[in-house]
């Protein structure tokens, strides 16, 4: 298998769904002429044309809600927003639209949108952009959420989501396109919904999803030079959320760490937290720990944007403390 | 030049209306009974109790619906926002499933799980009422987008209320709709108020069809109390997007008799205001110009509304017989996939 970063395999899979089906196409800003600014879209518009890669102006509300009425007569567009901290313009779009109108009006249609989004903070540029605000996205039913950890599943899921007849919410991780992994040429879909042992270990669980899993990989490194072993659950997939492997998992280690980058209050570490204890109550030796990122908006300045943004020696730290 | 009664000036409309045949005419009169009634039963049962939620009157309105969409072809979508009785009934959902849609019962429009603010029936090319002010605005351009793509020919007849043009939503999608080349009619149904906040104190401009000025985007302004001439202004506008591929922006000046919604003590306008616009009645002054000018008898028309009341009453026993939603419905058309 070819060794590819998460930007190529996120751009193959566009790639490959649009050949394969006529109604793909993509639209956002700058997804044109420009190749799209993390570049995972360049070299579309003179493949496929302005037609199906197209250009749009400055304007969320009316991406999403153009993508979301173009999805409703049985197109499949991948709408990109920029960042995910510009998805809050088009709120109303996501929350009302893509994740309610079919309910609402009794399953008289299916809306097989797919909203790309970036996030994640470290980059320096202050608080409004530099955001991980996954979990608000994951409390609306209606709505599937993935945030991918690898290449491998960001072009296998990324391509599920395409194919799905559901509204899909596609979270990537604005650090991790350099991140590379071995990724298959060619057709493959990865399941929705379903998370992943990424590491195998009987120590500890470590329950985390996209840059969380690159970080919590670092940690399980420096840990079994200790001669602690890890199993990292990777969720992918924030809605709907699958813990069965997790759990599985702590009935062996019976001790669990939630990774994530999001802020820790009412995030997706609470959610698993919740569920845990709720199902494996019994399995548990130990309170099970949160790393996330301190509440605080992510400043500008280097130093404490790091300190506020999850690192390897937090989780490596944690895990020691439930041990 | 003349002027509305409550002092809303409309250009001229030429006096030799096109012809429309006599089937035609009553059917445009039935139709637009068929919405007042079944809105005054709705009010009744409203009252009852047996509706819930908010109910919003299109009471001097149906002029609007019944003259702009009894032009639109099969294949021209319809979007429009939550007071959409009017529109459904117009765009060919039959009064019994929008009256069960209102009593919440499985056979109604959306089974049950939208009530009066979200009928639609896809099949009709209905896409729906939408009760978040200016959502659907961008669906609209977005359908027509998917139209166009596709080289399929429909137009998508977008409806929404004078205090939409207000949000970013509308500036959003006309101008989408200009950069894009995209099949969409605007239709703006002026009707002097959003919610209790009249057009002057909420909209810098007079005319709601000056904001389309902005957009370069090709409008007018028709009087909405005149169903021939409504119909009219929907034939040339749809004839112009059908030719030009581009979008059209028609302003429709009306008036909604009722609050905005059932319970609404209406503070902001007075009762001398709305007395004013029923002297501009469009069922009235229609049911006056068919008999003046000798298309149909009083009693031809007397008989027409005889035949509205019994399809109402056969609505509401449709709607009171049906079931509710079972218990698993809670569960069901979420998701496509499970």
């Amino acid at each position: 298998m070819a060794e590819i970063t998460m930007r190529e395999a996120i751009s193959q899979a566009l790639w490959e769904e649009m050949e394969r089906d006529e109604r793909v196409f993509v639209m956002g800003e700058e997804v044109g002429l420009w190749g799209g600014t993390y570049a995972v879209t360049r070299g579309f518009y003179d493949h496929f044309g302005a037609e199906r890669v197209r250009d749009t102006p400055i304007a969320e509300g009316v991406i999403v809600g153009a993508a979301n009425g173009a999805a409703m007569a049985g197109l499949r567009p991948v709408a990109e927003l920029m960042t995910i901290n510009f998805a809050f313009l088009a709120m109303d779009q996501i929350v009302n639209g893509s994740a309610k109108l079919r309910a609402m009006f009794g399953g008289q249609f299916t809306i097989p949108i797919v909203i790309r989004t970036v996030g994640g903070g470290g980059r320096q540029l202050g608080a409004t952009h530099s955001q991980t605000p996954d979990a608000v996205f994951a409390h609306f039913p209606g709505l599937t959420v993935i945030a991918p950890g690898t290449p491998y599943d960001a072009k296998g899921l990324l391509k599920a989501a395409i194919r799905s007849e559901d509204p899909v919410m596609f979270i990537e991780n604005a650090t991790m396109y350099q991140t590379k992994g071995e990724v298959p040429e060619g057709d493959y879909v990865e399941p929705i919904g379903v998370s992943k042992v990424q590491r195998k270990g009987s120590d500890v669980t470590i329950v985390t999803y996209s840059k969380g899993l690159q970080l919590s990989l670092q940690a399980a490194d420096q840990l079994a030079a200790d001669g602690v072993e890890v199993q990292i659950i990777d969720l992918r997939c924030l809605r709907p959320l699958d813990l069965g492997p997790a759990i599985e998992s702590l009935k062996r280690t019976n001790r669990a760490v939630i990774v994530e980058e999001g802020w820790r209050s009412y995030g997706v570490g609470a959610e698993v937290a919740s569920r845990l204890y709720e199902q494996a109550f019994d399995y548990l030796d130990a309170p099970v720990k949160r790393v996330a990122q301190v509440e605080v908006p992510l400043p500008y300045n280097r130093e404490l944007e790091q300190m506020a943004l999850p690192q390897v020696g937090d989780i490596v730290r944690a895990v020691q403390e439930v041990l | 030049m003349f002027t509305l009664a409550w002092g809303i000036a409309m250009a001229e409309a030429d006096v030799a209306l096109k012809a429309l045949d006599e089937k035609e005419m009553l059917r445009l009169y039935h139709e637009m009974i068929l919405i007042r009634r079944l809105e005054e039963e709705a009010a009744h049962l409203y009252q009852q109790g047996k509706i819930g939620g908010f109910l919003h009157l299109y009471i001097g309105q149906e002029a609007v619906a019944s003259g702009l969409l009894s032009v639109r072809r099969p294949e021209d979508r319809v979007f429009t926002a939550y007071r959409d009785h009017g529109v459904a009934i117009a765009s060919g959902i039959e009064a019994k499933f929008v009256m069960a849609e209102l009593m919440g019962k499985a056979t109604g429009a959306s089974k049950g799980k939208g009530g009066s603010m979200h009928l639609a029936d896809v099949d009709l090319n209905f896409w729906g009422g939408y009760a978040i002010v200016g959502s659907h605005m961008p669906l609209a351009a977005g359908m027509a987008m998917a139209d166009k793509y596709r080289g399929d020919p429909g137009v998508t007849i977008c409806m929404f209320g004078d205090g939409a043009t207000n949000i970013g939503y509308f500036h959003e999608s006309l101008n989408l709709s200009m950069v894009w080349d995209l099949p969409v009619l605007w239709v703006c149904e002026n009707n002097q108020y959003g919610m209790g906040t009249s057009v002057e104190r909420a909209s810098a401009v007079e005319e709601m069809r000056q904001k389309a000025e902005g957009y370069e985007m090709p409008n007018s302004r028709v009087n909405g109390m005149n169903v021939l001439e409504v119909r009219r202004a929907a034939e040339e506008t749809l004839s112009y997007i059908r030719e030009n591929g581009t979008p059209y922006f028609l302003e429709v000046v009306t008036y909604r008799f009722q609050g905005h919604s059932m319970g609404d003590p209406e503070r902001y306008r007075e009762s001398d205001e709305v007395d004013q616009w029923r002297e501009d009645d469009p069922i009235g002054m229609f049911r006056t110009h068919l008999v003046d000018t000798g298309v149909f008898s009083a009693e031809e028309l007397s008989k027409e509304e005889e035949l509205v009341d019994r399809e109402i009453e056969q609505a509401v026993e449709f709607a009171e017989s049906s079931p509710n939603p079972p218990p698993e419905a809670l569960f069901e058309d979420i998701h496509a996939e499970e």
